[in-house]
Order: C-alpha cells, then sequence, then structure tokens
C-alpha cells in the first residue's frame, strides 16, 4: 500500500502555500525526519519533514507551484518492498480532508447544555453554647481545630511564624504546631503561591497567608492559572485543594497599593470558590469549610474587622457551608446586599431606614462565588427593590454581577432600577477626606436606599 | 560532572534507551504530520532531538516515588513516564480517550498513576510547583525527590528564583532541570541570559549546578543520578543545565528564520541522540536485526496511536461543565 505524502498545515490558520522546492527526487529512499521540500506562506518558508519510510514514486506536484490547500496529495512514496512504477501508476486516491469531516468541524458547536443549577445548600442552626473572640482569633481558632483534625493542613506565609503573623492572625500557632506547619516564607509571593500549589498537587492541604491581598497580584498566575484552572485541564484528575486567606479591601490610610477589593477579580474565575465573611462566627464556619473544602478557596478577610467581637459557636464541628447567604436583619420594602465589612456599614443604613418607616432587608452574602442567587432573587420577590454594596470599585464589581441576576430572574419583581454602591472609580487616596469621600459610607446606602423607594 | 560512563552500561539498558527514544521521536514525528491533516491544532511544541534528556532522567530515578513536572513542551516527558501512547496521542486531537479528556491538549495533560504533573503552559510557573512538589515530598517523608523541567526561556523568569531561594533555603529535594536547547522561541540564549552559564544560576542560592551533555543520555543518567542522590539524601536542590537541541521549530507555526540551516543539520548528522545510542549498541556487538525488530515495534506503537487518535469520540457535550469544582 503506497503512502500518499499531503500538504502539510504548518501553522493553526494556514490553509493553503507555495511548494517552493523538493529536496528529494523519484526513486530516492526516504527516513523519518529527512526533510523533503520547502514550503512558503505569506507568513513564513518551512520544511517538510518525512514521516514514513519509503522510496519516493512520485512528485504529484512541481516545485514552484503556489497556492497548493492544506492536505492536498504531493507526493507518493512506496513502502519497502512494493514496485516504485506501480505505484507511480496510481491515481491519487481521495484526498484527505479532515476539516471536511462533520465530526471534526469545529463550527457545528452543539447547543451549550445549561449549566448545572446546584441549590445552595442550607445553613447550619445552632443553639449550643457561644463564647464572645473576636474575628481575629475565630480565623485563628479555625485554622487551629483543622490543623490538629488533619496532619496534611499547614499554614505558609510572610511572618506567620515567629512574628506570629503580621496581623497576630496566627498567634500562638507556632507553639503549638511547630515549624514544620507554621512556616515562615521569604517575601516571594508568587514563588510560595506556587509552591502551595505543587503541594496541594501531591494532597496537602496548604493555607496560603498574604500578608494583605493586594500582594496576591503577585501571584495571581499560580492562582488562576495554577489552581484554578488544573483539575478542568486534567479532565478531574489534579485537584488542589488550598486556601489563600488573608486581609482584603481597604484598611485606613494606606494608600492606593494597599487598599483594594479583590472580590470580583477572584469571582470571576471558573474553578476558584470566593468567600468573604463579616463576623467572627462566619469566619471561623467559613474558614473550616474552606480548609475542608477539595477546591481552590479564595479567603477575603478584612483587617477593621479583625478586633472586632462577636459571639462564636464553640462546637468544633460548627461549619458554615460555603455558597449559602444568610439574612442578618429581615425586611419588607427594599434589599441590601453586601459582604465583609459593608455589611455592618449596611446594618447601620438599616437602622437609619427604619427610624424613617423604610424596612431594609440585608443579606450578608458571605460567599461571593459560587454566589447564592436564590436568596437574592427570592428576597427581591418580596421587597421588590435592591441595592448592592461593596468596598471595591463598581465597574465589573460583585454589584455588577448581581444587578444581571435580578435583571436575568426577577425583571418582572423589580419596582425601580438596580442601584450600586460601590467605592469611586479612582485609586484609593491617602488624604483623610478624599478616602472618607472614596469608599462607600453609610449615607451612601441610605440615599441609594431612598433613590430605589422613591423618597 | 565527569563523563566516565563510557564501558560500563549495559546492552539491554542501551536497548531500552533506544527504544524510549525512538518512541518520542517517532510520536513527535508522526504529531507533527496529524498537525499537517489538521487533525490537532492550536500550540504543539515538539521534543525531537531533546529525547537523551528525559529518558537519561527516567533512568536515574525511582518512577515509582519520585515525580515528573515540565513546561509545555511535554510530550517527551509523558512518553518517559510511562504514559500510554494512544492517551496522549488522543489528548492531542482532543478525543475523549486523551489523557485529559480532550480538555487539555498537548500543553495540559498529567498521570497521578505515573507521577507526572503536567504539562504547564505558563513559562517557569512549574518550577515554583516543582518545589511545591519537593515540600510535599520532604513533609511526608516518602522518599521521593520531584524533577522540576523548565527551558533557557523560563530561566529569565523571575519567580524560578523566588522558587530556588525557598528550596535551598528549606532543602528541599528537587532536582531542578534547565533543557538548555539554545533558543528561548526564536531568541538564542545569548541574546537573552547574563552571566557565565546556566548552571550557575542557582550559584547565589547555594545549590550546586552541573552542566551536562543532553546529546549523550548516558552522560544524563550519570549526571542525574548524582543529582537525585544528592536531593533525596537531605542536602537539598540541584541544578543542572542539560545542554540539548530542537531540531524542529519552538511550536509548529515556526519557521524557525532565527538560525542557519547549517547548524540544525550539523546537530541531527553528528549529534543525533538515538544515532549514538545507536553507535553504543553495535559497538557493544548488539545487532541490527534487534534495533529493526525494535523499530518496527516502535511504529506499530505509533501508529496504532494515530489511528485511536484519530477514531476516539469526540467529548460529549456535557463534559463541558465537569471538572471545574470537585
Amino acid at each position: 500500500m503506497s503512502i500518499q505524502i499531503l500538504m502539510p498545515a504548518l501553522s493553526p490558520t494556514m490553509t493553503q502555500g507555495k511548494l517552493t522546492k523538493w529536496h528529494v527526487a523519484v526513486g530516492d529512499a526516504v527516513k523519518s525526519g529527512q526533510v523533503m521540500a520547502e514550503i512558503e506562506t505569506d507568513k513564513a518558508t518551512m520544511e517538510v519533514e518525512a514521516v514514513d519510510e519509503g522510496i519516493i514514486a512520485k512528485l504529484l506536484v512541481t516545485a514552484g507551484t503556489p497556492d497548493v490547500p492544506v492536505n492536498t496529495p504531493i507526493a507518493l512514496l512506496a513502502e519497502e518492498g512494493e514496485d516504485v512504477a506501480i505505484v507511480a501508476a496510481e491515481a491519487p486516491t481521495a484526498v484527505c480532508t479532515p476539516q471536511a469531516d462533520a465530526s471534526l468541524t469545529p463550527y457545528c458547536i452543539p447547543a451549550a447544555p445549561a449549566a448545572p443549577v446546584t441549590s445552595a445548600p442550607a445553613l447550619p442552626s445552632y443553639d449550643g453554647p457561644t463564647s464572645t473572640v473576636t474575628v481575629r482569633e475565630a480565623l485563628r481558632d479555625a485554622m487551629a481545630e483543622e490543623m490538629r483534625r488533619d496532619k496534611d493542613v499547614f499554614l505558609m506565609g510572610e511572618e506567620v511564624a515567629q512574628y506570629q503573623g503580621a496581623y497576630k492572625v496566627s498567634q500562638g500557632l507556632l507553639d503549638e504546631f511547630g515549624p514544620k506547619r507554621i512556616m515562615d516564607t521569604p517575601i516571594t509571593e508568587h514563588g510560595f503561591a506556587g509552591i502551595g500549589v505543587g503541594a496541594a498537587f501531591l494532597g496537602l492541604k496548604p493555607i496560603v497567608e498574604f500578608m494583605t491581598f493586594n500582594f496576591s497580584m503577585q501571584a495571581i498566575d499560580q492562582i488562576i492559572n495554577s489552581a484554578a484552572k488544573t483539575l478542568y485541564m486534567s479532565g478531574g484528575q489534579m485537584g488542589c485543594p488550598i486556601v489563600f486567606r488573608g486581609p482584603n479591601g481597604a484598611a485606613s490610610r494606606v494608600g492606593a497599593q494597599h487598599s483594594q477589593c479583590f472580590a470580583s477579580w477572584y469571582a470571576h474565575c471558573p474553578g476558584l470558590k470566593v468567600v468573604s465573611p463579616y463576623d467572627a462566627a462566619s469566619a471561623k464556619g467559613l474558614l473550616k469549610a474552606a480548609i475542608r473544602d477539595p477546591n481552590p478557596v479564595i479567603f477575603l478577610e478584612h483587617e477593621l474587622m479583625y478586633g472586632r467581637s462577636f459571639e462564636v459557636p464553640t462546637d468544633p464541628d460548627f461549619v458554615i457551608p460555603i455558597g449559602k447567604a444568610r439574612i442578618v436583619r429581615e425586611g419588607t420594602d427594599v434589599t441590601i446586599t453586601a459582604f465583609s465589612i459593608m455589611v455592618g456599614k449596611a446594618l447601620e443604613a438599616a437602622e437609619i431606614l427604619a427610624s424613617e418607616g423604610i424596612q431594609a432587608e440585608v443579606i450578608d452574602l458571605m460567599t461571593i462565588r459560587p454566589l447564592d442567587t436564590q436568596t437574592i432573587v427570592e428576597s427581591v420577590m418580596k421587597t421588590n427593590r435592591i441595592v448592592s454594596v461593596e468596598e471595591g470599585w463598581p465597574f465589573a464589581g460583585v454589584g455588577s454581577e448581581i444587578s444581571a441576576v435580578v435583571m436575568e430572574q426577577a425583571f418582572d419583581y423589580l419596582d425601580a432600577p438596580v442601584h450600586r454602591v460601590a467605592s469611586v472609580d479612582v485609586p484609593l487616596p491617602y488624604a483623610a477626606n478624599l478616602e472618607q469621600l472614596a469608599l462607600p459610607q453609610v449615607e451612601h446606602i441610605v440615599n441609594a436606599v431612598k433613590a430605589v423607594t422613591y423618597r | 560532572m565527569a563523563n566516565t560512563h563510557n564501558s560500563k552500561i549495559s546492552l539491554d539498558t542501551l536497548y531500552t534507551f533506544y527504544r524510549q527514544m525512538l518512541l518520542i521521536r517517532r510520536f513527535e514525528e508522526k504529531a507533527g504530520q496529524l498537525y499537517g491533516m489538521g487533525l490537532i491544532a492550536g500550540f504543539c511544541h515538539l521534543y525531537i532531538g531533546q529525547e537523551a534528556v528525559v529518558v537519561g532522567m527516567q533512568a536515574a530515578s525511582k518512577p515509582e516515588v519520585d515525580t515528573v513536572i515540565t513546561s509545555y513542551r511535554d510530550h517527551g516527558h509523558m512518553l518517559a513516564c510511562g504514559m500510554e501512547a494512544n492517551g496522549v496521542m488522543a489528548e492531542l486531537t482532543g478525543r475523549i480517550d486523551g489523557y485529559s479528556k480532550g480538555k487539555g491538549g498537548s500543553m495540559h495533560m498529567f498521570s497521578r498513576e505515573k507521577n507526572f504533573f503536567g504539562g504547564h503552559g505558563i513559562v517557569g510557573a512549574q518550577i515554583s510547583i516543582g518545589a511545591g512538589m519537593g515540600l510535599a515530598h520532604q513533609y511526608k517523608g516518602d522518599g521521593g525527590v520531584c524533577m522540576a523541567y523548565m527551558g533557557d526561556g523560563a530561566s529569565n523568569q523571575g519567580q524560578v528564583y523566588e522558587a530556588f531561594n525557598i528550596a535551598a533555603l528549606w532543602k528541599l529535594p528537587v532536582v531542578f532541570i534547565i533543557e538548555n536547547n539554545m533558543y528561548g522561541m526564536g531568541t538564542s540564549v545569548a541574546r537573552a541570559c547574563a552571566g557565565p552559564g546556566l548552571s550557575h544560576r542557582g550559584d547565589g542560592y547555594g545549590i550546586p549546578g552541573f552542566e551536562v551533555d543532553g546529546m549523550d543520555v548516558l552522560a544524563v543518567k550519570e549526571a542525574g543520578e548524582k543529582a537525585l542522590e544528592h536531593a533525596r539524601s537531605g542536602k537539598g536542590p540541584v541544578l543542572l543545565e542539560i545542554k540539548t537541541y530542537r531540531y524542529r521549530g519552538h511550536s509548529m507555526s515556526d519557521p524557525a528564520k532565527y538560525r542557519d540551516k547549517e547548524e540544525v543539520d550539523q546537530m541531527r548528522d553528528n549529534a543525533d541522540p538515538i544515532e549514538r545510542v545507536r553507535r553504543h549498541i553495535l559497538a557493544q556487538k548488539g545487532t541490527e536485526a534487534k534495533l529493526k525488530e525494535i523499530e518496527a515495534d516502535i511504529k506499530s506503537i505509533v501508529n496504532t496511536s494515530a489511528e485511536f487518535a484519530q477514531t476516539s469520540p469526540l467529548p460529549d457535550p456535557s463534559e463541558l461543565y465537569t471538572d471545574v469544582l470537585i
């Protein structure tokens, strides 16, 4: 059986080319890898190498022929033992045109099946004992409990061990768990984020602390390209059970490079879960869920919340499922969504509004991705109005997503356009007055609610 | 490392090397052909010319405990790790029986079973990850070493040095392997890399570095054995600069105008790693008949994989939404 040598495509976009030169002639023996011809496109000149071995029986396209379509037979090769003359007399058989094969063509993409919809998990009810702890301690306790529970969990980051944490979140952990499991890293976020990913690929469960999430931008390639995408790219073989955590958003007077909310950045990316708790109980319950989760989780804390105290369940099995929002104040007139520090501001706004006769329902999103759209939509069906609050910038922010969801799923229930409260669309300024003006304040939320309630 | 390997290698081992290297060579040639026919698309980086590097390193390693991670020029590493030609080729054609169910492609394949952890498309990213795999070996105390491969181009990336620093600081069991094929895409090492040579790139961190002839599988094996022993014994990482050469362009769409044809021909004709093993075999009274038998066997494996890769079905549309999260 003779072998047809076809005009190759040498780039993803090449459809035809000029056969400029033959390096072999009829009767020549060719070996795998031998250069047989040169072809030229508008982009480049390239060599055609032999894959199969044999003797050139016939050259079907003469040197210098322009516009030879890809996959046109250009030569016939006689295999060992075949008669070259007989092969040369054969007419080229049907040209192989895989692009024309319907099973291969990329042009008939099947209608995308709907993304599977999974309903959000229920929030646990808890009526056991509680104790008053700070958000900082709650986070530390969550890590300590999970490290006692699972020897594969460890913490790494800048100043997490001997210094006891730049914000003292890891206080005491080195004493209990030792340097093998509480690891100080050099100030090299890109490198140690990648090291965390590699350790997770081999089955460990790293908690990677960024001193603040601002520095995660150094590492964002590892977070998205390596941690988030590998499960998919490996067809489900390679999970990455890792938590990236640290303070997110604006602290106080630290300027533009250290004051940024990454919720919408990370929530944009499939393969990640993004969590951003408000109080100590949710911080603890969600961090424990994040550490137990087999997927990469971005855990966004807030420096200004670390010192605030709340009641926290003492039960070490108190875990809050990722993917569920909670209604922290019920109301009938307007829905306010918020997360992290903004939940507190939304609650303050709700108090003021109540004194003016407007009953606001406040939703603490807790998880940004996967977003609990059901809780949001059901609330809007009741209140018919919604204001989203976030510390990040408005463009393509979490509020933009919520706005789209409500428009898509509850359009007929809306009595007013969705209103977004966000940071002003500028890098955060340093001056006290300008910083105050740039960040969302309680009065902004009050004003937004009045706008959507036409008051 | 001194070149002292000349005689002590058995004929059987040489036949094995010949077989493994020829499998990579013929597989890559076939992949190039299927690319030319439009059956493989996108980026496709061939390993032709560099076969001795990964075959030598695998021969030096303990494949049951050691782990491998590399860049996007990864087909050779997968075959050398023992992954099936069928599954690799079917991934190249984007079919359901590919190692990643057709969702990864040439640059993104993995096999936990064979301790191969990709297949990474971002230049240098695999080195930080590889250091983390070393950390996992150390943490678990499993006796394994991670072999983290990169090209000469990646040796200029910042995160590579972040990883070197931490690996040396924590004495991680990692062998960093720079496959210096002389060109980072179209830019020669001379035009991209400052300093006295890539084997010195770990000097600032106290990482021992060695230059190795990557066209000689025996030299690679010997250097690999020493490096792996060093890393395995708890002394920390080693850097090998393995000098090699790729005969083909950077990727399929590379016209390779940045180097003379004579340079390629010179390497192909005088330094070919497979020819070199062939000569060793014949010098040790191995037979042409046995070599022919191996060649026929490889041809059959590769042709079977090409057939398999064209007949395996496309992934079902429902696969679009699977494997995003566990």
